[in-house]
């Protein structure tokens, strides 16, 4: 038998010949920067900086020489270019950020970076991860003039999902190993679930946002995205931890080994279907690769329990008043002084700021900003936001609810599979409305997955959402993995 | 209730974006269209319920932080501005405010 290829090995194995000397650092990061240039036309790199991957390649081969390694040393993986980086420009896929240089590195860059993985670059990604298709990116990727689509390895027609599209693809084409990815709606799962890939968002909190470029602040969660739960595992665990002083919702909480209980029993295992989840907006090629995934879960003993989300269709109107007033607020910072764009003709000040952002913002940052002006603005801000973050909470008691009949909850990650770039046109509402079964796990804050369920319409990959309580990653990831065990889809690739 | 272009005028403002006449055609109807599927929200029932803001508050009491005020940032200036749009002598342009 040969040798599997470098880039067929996951974190684990990889992790794994590294610190056994099969396999350089150096080695491991110029095979997955080969295989970046060799698949740029899938537009899933925004940047690239060899020498500096190469620098801490080497690095970790002096570390992994002199027996001081990380859990992680030497493996290749790439940011989200959300995350703040000082060896590679930062954009957010905006024109705002264009050859933004970062002074400092993201927190949860800085903790992988001490766990031993060497950054190959940063990933395409929709205009600050305000998108569910890639297709709102405003910068052109690597090997590319322009701004071009980030196209979906399993079929280069479609689009990838996003916002973590970049980081969806990156994995699937096995261009990384692993990398990061960023959920503020369900930007990890959504693209995790059209690109036949695992990735997991914690617990609100759980994940410093020290250094992501901010979207929502209630809402986004860094998160990892890889082949296979237990290399999600080993990722999450490197990524998460409290940094109270430079995150003022970063929770207290101990970093904890989220694989400690990957290969624990599912016997007795409580799994809630909520009736929302299932109802007509559900595509029937995707109803029946969940449904074939749940067998295989009563098969490992698991036991199905009917529940319900009663405001799961709310979460949507919800959602898009609460994201984009945070959104709106958030994004004043870009006004052309400090970083960033600034217009060229301008007058006074205000023309400057009014132009400056005319000019660097696209279409949909554009629209969100102006329906969060709208609805923090006075005499309607109790009428929108504030009767939002009211159904929020009614939305978190609702899972509360649930949880009380079941361990976890299993649903689609999406109501169909990936479409076509460009199907969606013009009409932002309909990238909305196809997130409705990740936004309802995002306004309560709970941690989520998606994880390879099988095959739709064209091929195409199916994710099953694992929705778990607070704090109950390890839970998560232990069922994903059982899965797994019992299944191939997570190994399959599209190339 | 349905946004007019006075509206989309008026918040573009409250926004600072400058959008040329058909991009305000076409954020109006796209506004509208939103605010539409917003209308179900509005209709709910939330009498006597707290706002959420940082979810895990919905199981257990969330402190917000406040750390000392002290400076902990070494001074690195040229670092921070290197990204500026326009600088002199390390300080910020931006044009004439005051006569």
């Amino acid at each position: 038998m040969t040798q599997p290829a470098l880039h067929d090995l996951g974190v684990a194995q990889l992790a794994t010949e590294l610190r056994e000397r099969r396999v350089s650092a150096v080695e491991a990061a110029q095979h997955f920067l080969d295989r970046a240039q060799t698949h740029q036309h899938l537009g899933a790199f925004v940047a690239l900086n060899e020498e500096a991957t190469l620098a801490q390649a080497r690095a970790a081969d002096a570390r992994l020489a002199a027996g001081t390694a990380g859990a992680l040393e030497g493996v290749p993986l790439a940011h989200k270019d959300i995350f703040v980086t000082r060896d590679f420009p930062s954009t957010a896929g905006s024109r705002m950020l264009a050859g933004y240089r970062s002074p400092f590195d993201a927190t949860v860059v800085t903790r992988l970076a001490q766990a031993g993985c060497v950054t190959l670059g940063k990933l395409n990604c929709d205009e600050f991860a305000m998108g569910s298709a890639n297709e709102n990116s405003a910068v052109a990727p690597v090997g590319f003039d322009a701004p071009a689509p980030v196209r979906n390895p399993w079929d280069t027609s479609r689009i990838p999902g996003g916002s973590s599209g970049g980081s969806a693809v990156a994995v699937a084409a096995r261009l990384a190993p692993a990398v990061t990815g960023t959920d503020t709606g369900g930007s990890i799962r959504q693209p995790a679930s059209f690109c036949g890939i695992t990735g997991i968002k914690p617990t609100y909190g759980r994940a410093s946002r020290y250094g992501m470029i901010a979207f929502a602040s209630s809402l986004d969660q860094a998160g990892p995205m890889a082949r296979s739960a237990e290399d999600c595992a080993l990722l999450l665990s490197a990524m998460c931890g409290p940094d109270p002083d430079r995150d003022s919702t970063s929770l207290d909480m101990p970093t904890e080994d989220f694989g400690r209980s990957l290969n624990d029993s599912l016997e007795g295992l409580r799994i809630g279907i909520p009736a929302e989840f299932f109802g007509e907006g559900l595509a029937p090629d995707v109803r029946a690769a969940v449904d074939g995934a749940l067998k295989e879960y009563e098969k490992l003993g698991a036991k199905l329990v009917p529940i319900s989300l009663p405001r799961t269709e709310l979460s949507i109107p919800v959602y898009y008043i609460i994201a984009p007033a945070e959104a709106s607020s958030n994004l004043s910072r870009f006004d052309g002084v400090k970083f960033g764009h600034r217009a060229k003709d301008y007058g006074d000040l205000l023309d400057m700021y009014k132009r400056t952002r005319a000019e660097g913002f696209g279409d949909e940052v554009k629209r969100r900003i102006m329906i969060g002006a709208y609805v923090l603005s006075h005499g309607y801000y109790d009428a929108y936001y504030l009767q939002a973050q009211k159904i929020r909470r009614m939305i978190a008691d609702d899972f509360q609810n649930a949880f009380k009949d079941c361990d976890l909850i299993a649903g689609p990650a999406a109501p169909t599979v990936a479409w076509k770039l460009g199907e969606h046109g013009s009409d932002p509402l309909a990238d909305y409305l196809a997130d409705i079964f990740t936004l309802p796990g995002s306004l309560a804050g709970l941690p989520g997955m998606s994880v390879p369920a099988g095959f739709g319409e064209g091929g195409m990959p199916v994710g099953l959402q694992l929705i778990g309580n607070y704090f109950q990653e390890a839970r998560l990831l232990n069922a994903a993995h059982r899965l797994q065990q019992a299944t191939d889809f997570h190994l399959r690739s599209p190339l | 209730m349905a946004l007019t272009p006075q509206d989309i005028g008026r918040i573009a403002h409250l926004a600072r974006l400058e959008l040329a006449p058909q991009e305000s055609e076409r954020m109006l109807t796209q506004l509208n269209g939103f605010f539409d599927i917003v209308e179900r929200m509005r209709a709910v029932d939330t009498q006597g319920v707290e706002p959420l803001a940082h979810p895990v508050a919905a199981i257990q009491d969330v402190q917000l932080r406040l750390r000392e005020d002290v400076a902990s940032e070494p001074n690195q200036r040229e670092v921070n501005q290197q990204s500026a749009p326009a600088v002199e002598r390390g300080l910020f342009l931006v044009p004439k405010v005051i006569e």
